[in-house]
């Protein structure tokens, strides 16, 4: 049974290594022919000598609307007669009529990218699957000479962006380790995870805010419901519902988005429920706001000075009214715990709130809340994922050291 | 079913969204935008609902006469105001909506923006103590951070030196190394969602 | 309680006369402190002068009324510099909450200047959603702006013939409080390849350091005293940042003096207990 266990994930793991080889080979560009060299002359002054090789193909990576054309610069730009100041590139649907200019660029360049629009009602709009021809014209202060019009070329789009290859790779390994793990979790593997000062504080909290006989007030950020941050908040949120549910200590969470509003609502619905005290929930706990920032700021300060609040629960994603909250917070003298990924107000967290989880430690709090086993198998997921990086670092800075740029250029993202 | 349609939604349109970013074809764009017009749309409908909890809230707490009740009638009256003002004379330029705005809102988000110098004294004078090495370390290295601003005289330069290192040396090692974990704490909690490993958005019964 | 305990737990109060007074004072006492100029703020400095007549600048001008105080010098002082050296400027807003402020600056300038509108600069207004218009300008311009600020027809404009997107641009220079400087970095200059530049507010001026130094964004203004550093190097009249450099300096002398007079209490009081 744990030979077929293993044998299977390592099935798993060469498939997932081998897919995006497969699938760049299936990324084909069509690469074409190049032209002559033919100068024209428009008048009696000397014109530049024309550019050659002009080739054309269709933009990798892209969403079929564009067209790269590729040439050799003309032998009078930066040498010779010295008097190449730019290169129109023209494009047509016939190799003999109708050009039209579609770009201009300046001396010393060898390369355009012909784009539009993809929508057919745009006056820039770029059609694919279209053949078409183009020549570049090497222009003087006082005349031009054209290069020969290059072979055909359409632009198609393509089904894998292949300057995002080492993303796809990295988000794959990783989503491996989260699914071996997890297995691990799910067989009764005690997984350890080091011990975080602010989440073992929630419960202190809260033990705190019983004794008093005062709420404790929850904070989920300026953050929308799609911010990671958000989300990593109202999953800690339920459990501190739970919490407080079982000691029948206030919950105060004002909202700053009407969607997180409705989520956050669930949330702590849900923890009453899971706490056995469906009855104790009431839903004007949870309540709007405004998504102004600053008036947001206000409402909670003063709530937190009326209230007075014994314990300030600030996790998700907060921006230039961190320190208000937090200063007006010890004012109030509550106890503080925050969280956040927004790297610029960590700071201010530490420096005001008395227990701080710094970016990912939010997104893991409510798997130490809840103990279970499948969110714990994801934290040590996110561990080997940073040892992985650590490892990448440091053979990766060898690498460079020592011009070993295969290995440099295995890393590289082209957008 | 009640349960299962809602993580099929889920799973779906994260495994779509988390697919179309590495598809780049018109087509996979063209759903992006769909997506995110009705996340626009879905938007506007949740701010009636938000709306509605403001002023049910509001108007319960003026109702009991409940403490403070007064801010909970200014908050109502300067949502109705601004509703009213808006709905009847416009929000261009030079209209009651927009000078509102100018003149009483803006002025009253600079002064709570600018409440941060004051807090930031304080903090700073009660958190930056030396009781540990490592406290030591942060309270050293915001007071060289500080500096900066200071002319020093002949001191100015070392400084600026030290801290201009300070920035683009560890600063940014360690913002690189937060970024790094969030990255992949990220990629964790989305996968928590999609997988309706997480369900709580779902609530209960 | 004794004299340090005393030192240890002022009153919050104390600390907060004592920084009105710091703020306060000093606009009211004529000094100037001097300003080091930093390499980051030098290099958009350079970039700026190094620009000809005819040239052509995106200016994004993404900030609210609350930093004001520290991007609208710099907007200023750079929008001024252009004007002067006849550079041709392209404003555009992906801020909710900056259109007006963005009309004012550019009303006040061009009659400053005596620059025409359409012919010198154009001011394309706001849109929404910044990371859509900052990738649709890579394509055209008008995709998203058929029309300025004003209503008329970009196409109808002298100083928009010929100009389709960012390859008709020299750089762009952003003034961001947001998010949005992440996305003129990853998209604008990641994936058009236009050289960025931003102004930032001073608590986020670290967090783009990293960006300096991987040659993502050729040059970085941070806060106040990246607006201050810019003034002093463009030698104009007017000179916001730097009358204010001299209450942040006087500010910031307080804040070290009160983190001193804490230590001081806490040092002396622990050897007491000794």
């Amino acid at each position: 049974m744990k030979n077929k266990f293993v044998f299977r994930n390592k099935v798993l793991l060469i498939f997932f290594l081998t897919l995006p080889f497969l699938l760049l080979g299936l990324n084909i560009s069509s690469a074409q022919e190049t032209g002559d060299v033919k100068a024209l002359v428009d008048s009696s002054a000397p014109a530049p000598a024309s550019p050659t090789d002009v080739a054309a193909k269709d933009a990798p990576n892209d969403n079929g609307h564009a067209i790269v054309v590729m040439w050799k610069p003309s032998a009078d730009d930066g040498a010779g007669k010295k008097n190449v100041l730019s290169y129109e590139i023209l494009r047509s649907d016939n190799p003999d009529t109708g050009f039209v200019v579609r770009g201009m660029v300046p001396a010393g360049t060898s390369q355009y990218l012909d784009r539009g629009a993809r929508d057919k009602e745009d006056k820039n709009y770029f059609p694919g699957h279209t053949n078409f021809y183009y020549k570049i014209r090497a222009k003087s202060d006082v005349s031009f000479s054209e290069s020969e019009v290059s072979a055909p070329a359409y632009a198609f789009g393509q089904w894998f962006h292949v300057g995002k290859t080492s993303i796809f790779l990295a988000t794959v390994i990783f989503t491996v380790f989260v699914v071996l793990f997890i297995n691990q979790a799910k067989k009764g593997k005690k997984l350890y995870v080091r011990p975080i000062a602010g989440i073992d504080a929630v419960d202190e909290g809260i033990g705190r805010a019983t004794e008093m006989g005062r709420p404790i007030l929850y904070i989920l950020g300026l953050g929308s419901a799609g911010d990671l941050g958000t989300i990593a908040s109202l999953t800690i949120l339920n459990r501190v519902a739970k919490k407080t549910a079982e000691h029948q200590t206030p919950l105060l969470v004002p909202v700053a988005d009407p969607i997180v509003l409705t989520v956050a609502q669930e949330a702590v619905k849900a923890g009453y429920y899971d706490a056995g005290r469906p009855d104790a929930y009431k839903e004007d706990s949870v309540f709007y706001i405004t998504s102004m920032q600053f008036a947001y700021v206000s409402a909670v300060n003063g709530l937190m000075l009326r209230e007075r609040t014994a314990t300030n629960i600030y996790m998700g994603v907060f921006y230039a009214e961190s320190l208000l909250l937090a200063e007006t917070g010890n004012v109030a003298g509550s106890i503080q715990i925050s969280g956040t990924d927004q790297v610029a107000q960590i700071p201010f967290f530490v420096a005001a709130t008395d227990y701080t989880l710094i970016g990912e430690e939010l997104y893991a709090a409510s798997a130490y809340l809840g103990k279970e086993p499948l969110l714990l198998g994801m934290i040590k997921a996110q561990d080997w994922g940073k040892i992985l990086i650590m490892i990448s670092l440091v053979l990766g800075t060898l690498a460079a050291t020592l011009h070993f740029d295969f290995f440099v250029n295995l890393f590289r993202i082209k957008l | 079913m009640r349960w299962q349609f809602p993580l099929l939604i889920v799973f779906l349109g994260g495994l779509f969204m988390a697919v179309q970013y590495f598809v780049p074809l018109e087509a996979s764009e063209r759903v992006y935008e769909y997506a995110l017009d009705w996340i626009i749309i879905v938007g506007v409908f949740a701010m009636c609902l938000g709306l509605w909890s403001l002023f049910r809230v509001s108007l319960a707490k003026i109702q009991t006469k409940a403490p403070a009740w007064g801010y909970n009638f200014i908050t109502l009256a300067g949502l109705f105001a601004m509703i009213i003002l808006g709905l009847t004379s416009g929000i261009e330029e030079g209209k009651p909506f927009m000078d509102s705005f100018w003149y009483i809102y803006t002025p009253i988000q600079s002064a709570m923006f600018a409440l941060l110098a004051f807090y930031v004294a304080s903090a700073a004078y009660r958190a930056f103590r030396a009781r540990t090495l490592i406290a030591t370390i942060l309270l050293v290295t915001a007071t060289i951070i500080m500096l900066r601003l200071i002319p020093l005289g002949p001191l100015s330069g070392v400084n600026q030196t030290v801290a201009s290192w300070i920035l683009t040396v560890p600063n940014m090692a360690a913002k690189r190394a937060i970024a790094m974990g969030i990255g992949l704490g990220g990629i964790a909690t989305a996968l928590k969602v999609v997988l309706g490993i997480e369900r709580t958005y779902m609530g209960k019964d | 309680m004794g004299f340090y305990e005393r030192l240890m737990t002022l009153d919050r109060r104390v600390v907060y006369l004592a920084m009105a007074l710091a703020v306060a004072i000093p606009l009211f006492i004529p000094f100037g402190v001097p300003i080091y100029v930093t390499r980051e703020v030098k290099s958009v400095y350079d970039f700026v002068e190094s620009l000809e007549e005819g040239d052509r600048l995106l200016l994004a001008i993404d900030y609210d009324p609350n930093a004001m105080a520290e991007l609208h010098p710099m907007a200023l002082t750079i929008s001024r510099q252009c004007f002067a050296k006849g550079v041709k400027l392209f404003f555009v807003t992906l801020s909710q909450n900056a259109p007006g402020m963005c009309e004012q600056l550019v009303s006040k300038l061009s009659k400053e200047f005596n620059k025409k509108n359409g012919v010198d600069y154009v001011y394309f207004g706001y849109k929404p959603y910044p990371g859509l218009v900052i990738l649709s300008m890579g394509q055209n311009f008008r995709i998203s702006f058929p029309m300025d600020y004003y209503g008329t027809y970009v196409d109808s404009m002298p100083i928009m013939q010929g100009i389709r997107n960012y390859d008709d641009m020299k750089a762009v220079i952003a003034f961001e409080a947001g998010w949005v400087a992440d996305s003129w970095i990853r998209d604008a200059n990641g994936r058009y390849k236009i050289p960025v530049a931003l102004g930032v507010t001073g608590v986020m001026a670290a967090d783009y350091f990293p960006y300096v130094q991987s040659k993502q964004i050729f040059g970085l203004m941070g806060g106040l005293k990246g607006a201050s550093e810019y003034e002093t190097l463009a030698k104009q009249e007017e000179r916001i940042a730097s009358r204010g450099m001299k209450v942040q300096t006087i500010t910031h002398i307080v804040v070290i003096l009160f983190i001193i007079v804490g230590n001081i209490g806490f040092f002396m009081s622990k050897k007491k207990k000794i």
